[in-house]
């Protein structure tokens, strides 16, 4: 099963390598990987999507959790949250094609955020299964370039990840 | 306030941690650091011939004492050389603090003469591990590096320091804090009480129990509480490879160690149970054999203060997180209270016939009880030289091993009564390990008979420090099991590839050990007979103040049983000698 885990640590030098360090010294998964400062300087915010069964999950958590620098963690997939994903898309656009990109970009709410002659870049952002459907919609071929965020996450309601 | 270098920093607070010895080597990266120890520091250092030799021995004094072992060494090659004996460590949970050297800041990621990237190639076998980018930082990572090794699941920590970081005439404020918090970092301290309550009525439901015990219990200074615990409740004991010692060695309730290697009886009293106590022990595949058939009808009660370890493996009934010592003691406690309820639990009539079952079992194919090698032939077995060491160390002794057949006589011959008086390498399985170990020990015990059980193809990968034995004057006893064979490759070669023996004999290569010892200004005998053999034994631990090197020839056809059989067996299916299975 597909998991979302949002770790508070310690903004010190080395801790990200800890913690991709870990995954693949035992053999887990790293599906997205989304790491930034937060609102305090001192802590860092990293975002990890991973599959795996209940007992996989329990244990990256708990190995993850040990991790000295690691000062917090929840997985957001236990509870109700909000979850996404940013996507810069590049993708050719000629004739006809660009206004058919252009209504389909507007139905998945995305914006156009560079035009040159022949291409279009995209900006898009949703749940990772939105970004995924509007590659499958794009016509084939026409995809230039791809980048994504990775998914960063937030609970809904009260609940907050903080010291 | 007082006004020091990065490397007096470092030097002070090794003193002011209590530290008893540095073992380390120089080398351009730590020479700030050396010049401050020579100028003046009250802790004496121990020049080893090998890095690796530096981290084992150290590892050894922690796992003597219980205090934390110290390392000191250089940049690149002494980094790296460093690696092995960290990893040991870490697979043992082994309190250690490595300095290491590292080229100047500036120089950083520019692959400067002797860099390497400690941090990066010691992370998967560290615990933590600080790099110092301001010298005034010094004192506070000391502290946290000595509170993270030392306190939860010990583990080594590395500082690596840049050079610039110890110049002499750089100075800063000194004051090394008297404790220290950090707010990513705090150990349990107690168990869950609900939990407790739960485990205590699942001991006392229990109709065929037994503790397995590992090396936890013996970290966590709980042997103690183990054995009033199993008094308390008359359960069988058996220990790890790792927990030898916790509970004692020639009491009548110990099984003797079990798993791969491990005691018939204790096996089979594994596998046969209803309910399982683990304390401070982590379902090694070494001691589970195929897990999903690992004792079928045992519910499992899990006391270790690393939560990772918990259902890592084996799923635990009855989960219990915290340090072994509280959690013991708030068990004793709830089982005497229960007890006194309820004063016909345990089932006395049940636990009854679960020990006429297992002292069948001892009296089938019990490794101390019953006749389990020939004792006809000419040759000397191995078997016999650890019973000769345990009669005349009178089961006292430090003993320490490397890693082979060697190491499994010595962890089933020698009956362990007190904690830390096995040293070996369980989890990484260290070759070389032994004698840098047994110096470690006997620095820290000058008085004890320490004695490292080793093999022919062991000893040669520290061998070197006997160099360092002559400089510091460690009078250890080395025990070479000789059969001119890598002793356990050969068995496996034996029983699973038809006895086709690649790279596992040096033909006639090997040194006279009598005159290589001799060479470095110890004393040396060769032992073949077995009428020879307490005598050489006796002599050789009443030569107090000389190191002696026993070069024992045993019979190099000799196996090490009982052993598990794999793959797909369980812990009930055992080779008991090369020709009898029990399944």
């Amino acid at each position: 099963m597909r998991r979302i885990i949002s770790i508070l640590m310690e903004n010190e030098p080395g801790a990200l390598s800890r913690v991709v360090g870990l995954f693949s010294q035992r053999g887990y998964n790293i599906d997205t990987l989304n790491v930034a400062a937060t609102e305090d300087p001192t802590l860092s915010r990293l975002t990890v999507t991973t599959v795996g069964d209940d007992r996989v999950i329990e244990q990256i958590t708990k190995q993850l959790n040990k991790l000295v620098d690691v000062v917090k963690l929840v997985d957001l997939s236990e509870g109700t949250h909000v979850e996404r994903d940013l996507m810069l898309v590049k993708v050719r656009a000629e004739g006809s094609a660009r206004d058919e990109i252009r209504r389909i970009t507007e139905i998945f709410r995305g914006h156009i955020v560079d035009v040159g002659p022949q291409v279009f870049t995209i900006q898009l952002t949703g749940a990772a299964e939105k970004l995924d459907a509007f590659l499958v919609a794009m016509e084939e071929g026409s995809i230039l370039e791809v980048v994504r965020s990775g998914v960063v996450g937030i609970s809904r309601g009260e609940k907050v990840l903080r010291l | 306030m007082e006004m020091l270098s990065g490397g007096e920093m470092i030097a002070r607070a090794i003193e002011l941690e209590n530290v008893e010895y540095i073992f380390g080597y120089p080398g351009g990266a730590v020479l700030h650091i050396y010049d401050a120890l020579f100028k003046g520091c009250k802790v004496p250092h121990v020049l080893v011939r090998h890095e690796q030799a530096a981290t084992h021995a150290a590892d050894a004094y922690a796992r003597a004492t219980g205090k934390p072992g110290v390392v000191l060494v250089t940049s690149g090659p002494g980094a790296t050389n460093a690696i092995t004996g960290i990893a040991t460590a870490y697979m043992d949970s082994i309190p250690m603090v490595i300095f290491s050297g590292q080229v100047m800041s500036h120089l950083i990621g520019e692959d400067a003469f002797q860099e390497t990237d400690m941090l990066g190639i010691s992370r998967p076998v560290v615990k933590h591990s600080f790099q110092v980018r301001h010298a005034e930082e010094l004192p506070l990572i000391i502290k946290k590096a000595f509170h993270i090794a030392t306190s939860g699941r010990p583990g080594p920590v590395v500082i690596d320091i840049p050079k610039d970081m110890t110049k002499p005439d750089e100075k800063f404020p000194f004051k090394y804090p008297s404790s220290v918090d950090m707010r990513s970092y705090s150990p349990i301290q107690r168990g869950h009480a609900g939990q407790i309550k739960k485990a205590a009525k699942l001991l006392l439901s229990a109709k065929r129990p037994v503790i397995y015990s590992g090396g936890g219990v013996i970290l966590g200074g709980a042997s103690d509480l183990l054995t009033q615990l199993a008094r308390e409740l008359n359960f069988p004991v058996t220990n790890t490879l790792m927990g030898l010692g916790a509970y004692p060695g020639t009491d009548r309730q110990f099984l003797g160690m079990l798993g791969m290697h491990g005691f018939y009886e204790a096996n089979m009293a594994m596998h046969h149970s209803d309910v399982i106590l683990a304390v401070g022990a982590r379902f090694d595949d070494r001691v589970t054999n195929t897990v999903s058939k690992f004792c079928p009808g045992a519910k499992i009660v899990h006391i270790d203060i690393d939560p990772t370890s918990i259902s890592k493996t084996v799923n635990a009934d009855v989960p219990i997180v915290g340090p072994v010592q509280t959690v013991l003691a708030d068990l004793l406690t709830q089982v005497k209270a229960l007890r006194k309820k309820d004063k016909a639990l345990p089932d006395a009539q049940a636990l009854d016939r679960w020990w006429r079952q297992i002292d069948d079992w001892r009296d089938k194919h019990g490794l101390w009880t019953a006749d389990r090698f020939s004792t006809d032939g000419e040759q000397i077995m191995p078997q016999q030289v650890i019973q000769s060491l345990y009669r005349v160390t009178k089961g006292d002794a430090y003993v320490t091993s490397d890693v082979g057949q060697h190491q499994m006589f010595a962890a089933q011959y020698y009956k362990f009564d007190k904690p830390h008086r096995w040293i070996n390498s369980g989890g990484l399985g260290t070759m070389g390990f032994g004698l840098p170990a047994a110096m470690g020990v006997k620095l820290a015990y000058p008085d004890a008979d320490v004695a490292c059980v080793t093999g022919e193809g062991s000893i040669q990968m520290n061998i070197q420090e006997l160099s360092t034995c002559t400089q510091y004057n460690t009078p250890i006893k080395i025990i070479n099991l000789r059969n001119n064979y890598l002793g356990m490759v050969k068995q496996w070669q034996d029983m699973q590839y038809e006895g086709r023996h690649a790279m596992s004999t040096y033909e006639d290569s090997l040194p006279d050990f009598v005159k290589l010892v001799e060479a470095y200004g110890h004393v040396g005998m060769q032992v073949t007979k077995l009428e020879d053999l307490d005598a050489a034994m006796e002599k050789a631990f009443a030569m107090k103040d000389k190191l002696v090197f026993l070069d024992i020839f045993i019979d190099p056809t000799e196996h090490v049983y009982p052993m598990h059989i794999a793959p797909n067996g369980s812990m009930k299916d055992m080779w008991i000698n090369k020709h009898e299975r029990t399944s």
